[in-house]
């Protein structure tokens, strides 16, 4: 007989507590505001589902998703294989394993409102180092807060700047944990660089990649500060992405309804873009 | 198939080496014959590895050349000398199924399909692994694994050598056994010459038919198993093999004779030098016995360890440790005994080197 104890709920309380204080409960609370309008005056009137179809059916919605999945497309495809080259170039030991591992955490540890105003100031087409140069002395025409080409190309190679070295450290740890033996015994087996790659680096780095590609698509699909402090959206609304069309809302035009519905929608988004993904990536871990 | 040679081997691992102490394998001459089954025997440290890694081209040694059938292969890496080695831990490429597994060196070699499968085929037959060749060889046992390995070493047709770094490790105990006997059964079957590296007595002594006993980058002894028992060249091989291990006790010679703390030890035969220098006196615990009266060394039993099959009896005389084994009855804990030395077993070391002979009694 299986002694029944109910005492495991006691210790599960606190955590319990903690998560409902700093996600469940205002969470709900958005859940409130995205079936009902309010006028102010604590007055709240019930509105249903009305507000999650609205978001639905509306084109700056759907233009702002199409250009958030633009982005993390992007510098998913430019930050995964550009982090992996990098970390297969690191040295293993030395005395430069040190001096490598630092260069790439420098850009993480800048707040993201610094990397923002930063990259503003880099590239402002007058006054900043890289715009100058660009516009002065290659005489080429680029200016981002005119031309949405321009606008894209720089926050993507500001978020390139930031967060390929997360992808660096997550690969080059997983490939420092790969015993020596497995590089001899492909030497003897005659394995190309190639096959050395495909078939012992590549799958002994797959959980870490796994986990990095994970963080930068979240990482990547929520962005706010970056892009807001560079261009703030524009020009125009060519580089506002769901966040900052979100913070608009919500904030700009204080619509509470819509933007907590737009959040909500959001969320399960981001979710289940990741729960697929992760799902994608280890169904065939247990498979014979 | 290849005799493989090795001459005036060194090797160190730092750049400007200075004295013997800077040199993993301190001076190697050896010539391994074709189809031989070996093992290479030493305590972790003494340089086994590094001469393995130095066979297979992984490691390109400081000095010396390594020469297979007189063809220096000094300077070739590792996949041009047709070499193969399975390591201590299993490597396995976790994404191929078990199949591709063993047929990946062949087809890196561009060998026609038809012929990798008749080898993938053979191979896994050879190690019973013939109903797990489409599974995923991530979700192996590590035997299995290990085995997996094995295969991918044998599964070229025309290897030199094949070489095993310690690859019984990670293999469960019970299982060790099987494995072992397996790679005898392999050896047999495809006479390809085969070096076992290890540090377990056991292992060196059922796999091989020359055992090469080395320590600290020297090799002390090469010979038979038996040769190893009866014979230790170097006080190193009587202490390394053999449970317990050799008896050795400090003596002086004068006259051809040996005495032990003032007491005559009859030597199996005359000392081949004489001069300065320690010598000691090497007995093996089978070929002592123990009497509670009679003549021989006077000892204390200190403790008796009952390992089944026999017992071995601890003594102490003029404060040095004596084992002996014997069978069936055996002195109590504190008695006090007589120790004979079979004559015909009992050696003279001189600076740890075997310096007596067998013939008359000196």
């Amino acid at each position: 007989m299986k002694t029944q104890n109910q005492r495991a709920w006691l210790f599960v309380t606190p955590v319990l507590l903690l998560v409902a204080f700093n996600a469940l409960i205002p969470m709900m609370t958005v859940v409130n505001y995205s079936v009902q309008e309010t006028f102010g005056d604590n007055l709240f009137f019930w509105q249903g589902l009305d507000w999650f179809e609205q978001v639905l059916r509306s084109e700056r919605f759907h233009n702002a998703l199409g250009r958030q999945f633009l982005f993390t497309f992007l510098i998913l495809i430019i930050e995964v294989p550009l982090g992996v080259a990098i970390a297969l170039a690191m040295p293993r030991k030395g005395p430069w394993v040190p001096v490598c591992l630092v260069t790439m955490a420098l850009p993480m540890l800048i707040p993201w409102n610094v990397v923002g105003a930063m990259w503003n100031i880099f590239t402002l087409p007058d006054i900043g180092l890289l715009g100058y140069f660009l516009n002065h002395t290659l005489g080429l025409s680029y200016d981002m807060t005119q031309d949405p080409i321009a606008a894209w190309v720089t926050i993507v190679v500001m978020d390139v700047w930031h967060w390929t070295s997360l992808v660096v450290l997550l690969a080059y740890a997983g490939l420092v944990s790969i015993p020596n033996a497995y590089y001899q015994a492909a030497e003897i087996d005659a394995a190309s660089r190639w096959a050395v790659f495909r078939y012992i680096q590549l799958p002994k780095m797959k959980t870490v990649l796994t986990i990095a590609i994970l963080l930068r698509f979240m990482d990547s699909f929520n962005i706010y500060t970056e892009p807001f402090v560079l261009t703030g959206g524009g020009p125009g609304n060519s580089t506002t992405l769901l966040s900052i069309d979100l913070v608009k809302i919500a904030l700009g035009q204080f619509d509470l309804g819509p933007a907590a519905a737009m959040s909500l929608i959001y969320f399960a988004i981001t979710l289940l873009a990741s729960w697929l993904f992760y799902t994608l990536m280890t169904m065939n871990d247990n498979k014979t | 198939m290849a005799q493989i040679k090795l001459s005036n081997l060194r090797h160190s691992y730092t750049p400007d080496p200075k004295d013997d102490a800077d040199y993993a394998l301190k001076k190697i001459d050896l010539t391994w014959d074709d189809g031989g089954a070996y093992a290479l025997l030493g305590p972790s440290g003494c340089g086994k590895s590094t001469l393995l890694n130095i066979i297979s081209g992984l490691l390109v040694p400081s000095e010396g050349q390594i020469l297979f059938d007189g063809k220096d292969v000094t300077a070739l890496p590792p996949a041009r000398r047709n070499i193969a080695q399975v390591f201590q831990f299993p490597v396995i490429y976790d994404t191929m199924s078990v199949y591709d597994n063993l047929a990946f060196p062949l087809r890196n070699r561009g060998r026609d399909e038809d012929l990798v499968r008749k080898r993938v085929t053979s191979i896994a037959e050879m190690l019973e692994v013939s109903d797990m060749l489409s599974t995923r060889a991530a979700n192996l046992s590590p035997d299995n694994k290990q085995k997996i390995s094995m295969g991918r070493g044998l599964v070229r047709e025309d290897v030199n050598v094949v070489m095993f770094d310690e690859p019984l490790t990670v293999i469960d105990p019970h299982l060790k056994w099987k494995l072992r006997s397996k790679l005898k059964e392999l050896h047999l079957r495809v006479k390809a010459t085969m070096i076992y590296v290890t540090h377990d007595q056991t292992e060196a002594l059922t796999f091989a038919d020359q055992v090469v006993v080395m320590q600290e980058g020297e090799v002390v002894q090469i010979g038979s198993p038996v040769d190893l028992f009866e014979r230790p060249a170097h006080t190193f091989v009587g202490h390394f093999i053999g449970s317990p291990g050799m008896n050795v006790l400090p003596c002086d010679v004068s006259d051809g004779a040996a005495f032990f703390a003032g007491e005559r030890i009859a030597l199996e035969g005359p000392a081949g030098v004489s001069g300065n220098g320690s010598a000691e006196i090497g007995i093996r615990p089978e070929f002592v016995s123990v009497s509670e009266s009679g003549s021989g060394l006077a000892a204390t039993v200190r403790k008796v360890a009952d390992i089944g099959r026999h017992k071995v009896v601890e003594a102490v005389a003029h404060d040095r440790r004596i084992h002996a084994i014997l069978e069936g009855e055996a002195p109590g804990a504190g008695e006090t005994v007589n120790l004979q030395f079979m004559q015909s077993q009992t050696r003279l070391y001189k600076d740890g080197w075997l310096v007596s002979r067998p013939g008359e009694a000196a």
